[in-house]
C-alpha cells in the first residue's frame, strides 16, 4: 500500500468501491448495486466490442485477407449477417447463421463420438479382476464401478424404452451413480469457489484497509 | 686388419646412441605405465577424448493420413547415450528446407529416438539431420535424404470410426425416413419436459414474465442449438397464453438466432402480430458481467419461470440461487457435469446431459430431430452390447486363460479404438 501512487490508491479504492457495490446484493438489490452492475456491463460490452473489433476485424481479416482468400468467405458471411439491419433482405442473415450451425454440428460430432463414445467403451472394456487376476480388493471394486456405472448410465440415457421393470431398476442405479459423482462435484466445486472469496476478501482486507500484512 | 678396423673404429659410438635412445625411451614408457597402473600419479579420463558417438539410421518418413503438413523421424540413438552414466544431454533436430541453411528445430532429452515435424508444406522438400550433445563434444548424424510431405485423402486409420458413423448416421436416417411417413415413433417421457407446460401455465396465473437464459456459449455449442429448439416451443406456448418473456443474452449470434426463434414461435401460434425484437436483449460478452445483469432483471422483474437451458459455467450456482430466492419455478438442463450438481440443488427440475438434446427433439416433435434421437439409441445399445460382451469375455480369459477369449477381446476393443 505504501508503494502506491495517488492513482494507485484510487484504483484501489474504485475496485473496493465495487466490490463492496457488488456484494451488497447479497442484503437486497439496491442503488449501489445497480451503479456497479451497469458500470461492470457497460465497460465489458464496450471492452469486447474493442477486442474483437481488433482481433478479428482488424487482426485476422485486414491484415491477412491478401494472403488468406479464405477469409473473404468470413467477411461475406459477416456481411450477410449485417443485412439483418436491412428488413427487405433481413432473410439473407439466416444463412450465415445456416452455416455456422451445420459446420459446428458436423465439427462437433466426431469430437464427440471419439472423446465420448468410443475411448469411453474401450476404457470400460476391463477385465473385473485385473489382467492376470493382477487387481487388488480395491481395484476390483473400482472396476466394478467403472464397468456398472457406465453401462447403468447408458441404460439410463436410452429413450427408447419406458424406464419400467428390470429396465427401470437398472437405470435407478445410473441415476444414483449420477448423484453420487454430482455431491462429490459439488463439494469440490463449492471449495474452489471459497478460493475466490478469499480472494476477495484479501483483497479488501489486505490491499484496501491494510489489516494483513 | 688393422685398416680395416681403422675404417670401422667410428662405428661403435653411432650404434650404441641408436639403440640406446629408443631402449631409454621404453624404460621410461614402461616405468611411467606401471606408476600410473598403481595409481601413484594422475588419472587421466579417456573419454573426454572420445569422440561422441552419433546416432544412426537416421531416417525421415512420411506421417500416415495427415494433411501433408507432416514427416516423421526415427533414429537409432547414440551409443554413449546410456541411462545414468551416458555422456549424452541432449539431441538437437536440425532441418534443412529446400537446400537452403540448416536451422534447429527441436531440442530433445536423451534416450528419444522419434520426433514429428509438424507445420511443413506439401511443396517443399526437407532433410534433417540430428545433433548428439555431450558436456564436450557433438556428434551430427548424416543428413536425411531429401523428402516432401504427402496429403492423404482418407485417415485409413480411422476406418472404424467411419464405420461407427455410417452405422449410426444411417440408423438416423432410416428412422427420419420412418417418422416422415408418419410413423410413431415412442420417445420415453423426460420428467423435466412435463414441467415446461406447467410452468409457463403457472406465469400465466401469476401475469409474471418468463426468464429465458439460454447459457453464455455462442451458436457453436449444441447445447446452445439445443436450447434453442425448447425456445421454439417454449415461445409458441408464450404466445398462445399471451404472456411476456424476457431473454438476455450473452452472444450477438445467439441474440439474432432466438429472435428467429420466438418470431417463428409466435408465427406457429398465429399471433406474428405480438412479437418484438425487444424480448431478445443483448448484454455483453463478459461472463460475470452478463451474471450482474441477469441477477438484477430476476429481482426487480421477479419471474414466475426461470428457464437455465445450455452451457453455464461457473455463473450457473449465482443465477440458479438468485432464481430460486425470487420464488420463480425453475427448470434447468446443460451437458456441463461440473454445473450440473448446482441445478440440482437449486432448481426445480433438471434436464440431465443428454436429457436436454432429447428435450430439443421430444418438444419440437419433429421427424428429423426424433429420428437422430432415436439413432442416437442404436449408438448407446451398441456401446452397452460391446462392454457387456467385452467384460464377459476378458473376465472369463482372465479366469479361464483361454486365448480365443482374449482375442475376441482385443478385436472388440479394437473397434473403438482411435488414434491419432
Amino acid at each position: 500500500m505504501e508503494h502506491l501512487t495517488f492513482w494507485g490508491h484510487f484504483g484501489v479504492w474504485v475496485a473496493a468501491f465495487l466490490t463492496l457495490g457488488i456484494y451488497s446484493f447479497l442484503y437486497r438489490d439496491n442503488p449501489w448495486y445497480k451503479f456497479t452492475e451497469a458500470v461492470f456491463i457497460g465497460i465489458s460490452a464496450g471492452y469486447w466490442v474493442v477486442v474483437l473489433f481488433f482481433d478479428n476485424f482488424y487482426g485476422k481479416f485486414w491484415v491477412g485477407r491478401g494472403e488468406e482468400p479464405m477469409l473473404w468467405i468470413g467477411a461475406i458471411l459477416g456481411l450477410m449477417m449485417l443485412m439483418r439491419l436491412v428488413p427487405k433482405i433481413g432473410w439473407i442473415a439466416r444463412w450465415p447463421l445456416a452455416f455456422i450451425v451445420g459446420a459446428t454440428s458436423g465439427l462437433w460430432m466426431m469430437n464427440y463420438l471419439t472423446s465420448n463414445a468410443m475411448s469411453q467403451v474401450q476404457s470400460t472394456i476391463m477385465p473385473l479382476f485385473g489382467e492376470g487376476f493382477g487387481a487388488s480388493f480395491g481395484e476390483i471394486i473400482g472396476n466394478l464401478i467403472i464397468i456398472v456405472g457406465t453401462f447403468t448410465g447408458l441404460i439410463y440415457f436410452f429413450f427408447s424404452k419406458e424406464h419400467k421393470g428390470a429396465f427401470g431398476a437398472t437405470a435407478r442405479v445410473g441415476i444414483w451413480g449420477l448423484m453420487i459423482t454430482f455431491g462429490a462435484m459439488f463439494g469440490y466445486t463449492v471449495m474452489s469457489r471459497m478460493s475466490l472469496l478469499i480472494g476477495r476478501v484479501d483483497f479488501i482486507f489486505r490491499d484496501w484497509l491494510g489489516l494483513i500484512q | 686388419m688393422s685398416p680395416r678396423r681403422s675404417t670401422t673404429g667410428a662405428r661403435p659410438p653411432v650404434l650404441c646412441s641408436c639403440l640406446l635412445i629408443p631402449l631409454v625411451f621404453f624404460f621410461l614408457f614402461l616405468t611411467n605405465s606401471a606408476s600410473l597402473a598403481q595409481g601413484e600419479t594422475e588419472v587421466v579420463d579417456t573419454t573426454a577424448t572420445t569422440p561422441l558417438a552419433p546416432v544412426t539410421s537416421l531416417l525421415a518418413q512420411d506421417f500416415k493420413y495427415d494433411d501433408g503438413d507432416k514427416l516423421m523421424l526415427t533414429w537409432v540413438p547414440s551409443i554413449d547415450d546410456i541411462p545414468v552414466t551416458g555422456r549424452v544431454t541432449a539431441y538437437e533436430v536440425y532441418q534443412i528446407c529446400n537446400n537452403g541453411e540448416p536451422h534447429r528445430i527441436a531440442e530433445l532429452l536423451p534416450e528419444v529416438s522419434t520426433f514429428r515435424v509438424e507445420e511443413l508444406h506439401r511443396d517443399s522438400s526437407y532433410q534433417f539431420y540430428v545433433l548428439a550433445l555431450a558436456e564436450d563434444a557433438s556428434a551430427q548424424s548424416v543428413v536425411t535424404a531429401a523428402i516432401t510431405p504427402e496429403q492423404e485423402w482418407l485417415k485409413w486409420n480411422w476406418l472404424n470410426l467411419m464405420v461407427m458413423t455410417i452405422v449410426v448416421c444411417g440408423a438416423v436416417m432410416v428412422f427420419i425416413k420412418t417418422a416422415t411417413k408418419g410413423r410413431k415413433l415412442f420417445v420415453r417421457k423426460i420428467a423435466g419436459l412435463e414441467a415446461v407446460d406447467e410452468a409457463i401455465g403457472r406465469a400465466t396465473e401469476m401475469g409474471r414474465p418468463i426468464l429465458y437464459i439460454p447459457g453464455i456459449n455462442d451458436m457453436d455449442d449444441v447445447q446452445t442449438l439445443a436450447s434453442l429448439t425448447i425456445l421454439g416451443h417454449v415461445a409458441e406456448q408464450v404466445a398462445n397464453y399471451d404472456i411476456k418473456i424476457r431473454m438476455p443474452v450473452a452472444r450477438s449470434l445467439v441474440m439474432t438466432a432466438a429472435r428467429e426463434t420466438i418470431k417463428a414461435g409466435y408465427q406457429t401460434a398465429g399471433r406474428p402480430d405480438a412479437y418484438t425484437d425487444d424480448m431478445v436483449s443483448y448484454i455483453t460478452d463478459e461472463q460475470f458481467g452478463y451474471v450482474a445483469a441477469v441477477n438484477g432483471i430476476m429481482v426487480r422483474e421477479k419471474p414466475a419461470t426461470v428457464f437455465l437451458l445450455g452451457a453455464f459455467f461457473a455463473e450457473s450456482l449465482i443465477l440458479a440461487e438468485t432464481g430460486n430466492s425470487v420464488g420463480a419455478i425453475q427448470i434447468a438442463g446443460t451437458a456441463r457435469p461440473a454445473q450440473l450438481p448446482f441445478f440440482i440443488a437449486a432448481c426445480d427440475f433438471t434436464l440431465i446431459g443428454e436429457e436436454l438434446f432429447a428435450a430439443s427433439a421430444y418438444l419440437s416433435d419433429e421427424p428429423k430431430a426424433l429420428g437422430s434421437l432415436k439413432g442416437q439409441d442404436v449408438g448407446k445399445g451398441i456401446a452397452m452390447a460391446a462392454i457387456i460382451i467385452g467384460v464377459t469375455l476378458t473376465t472369463l480369459a482372465t479366469l479361464t486363460g483361454a486365448e480365443w477369449m482374449s482375442s475376441a477381446t482385443e478385436l472388440i476393443r479394437s473397434w473403438f479404438v482411435v488414434t491419432d
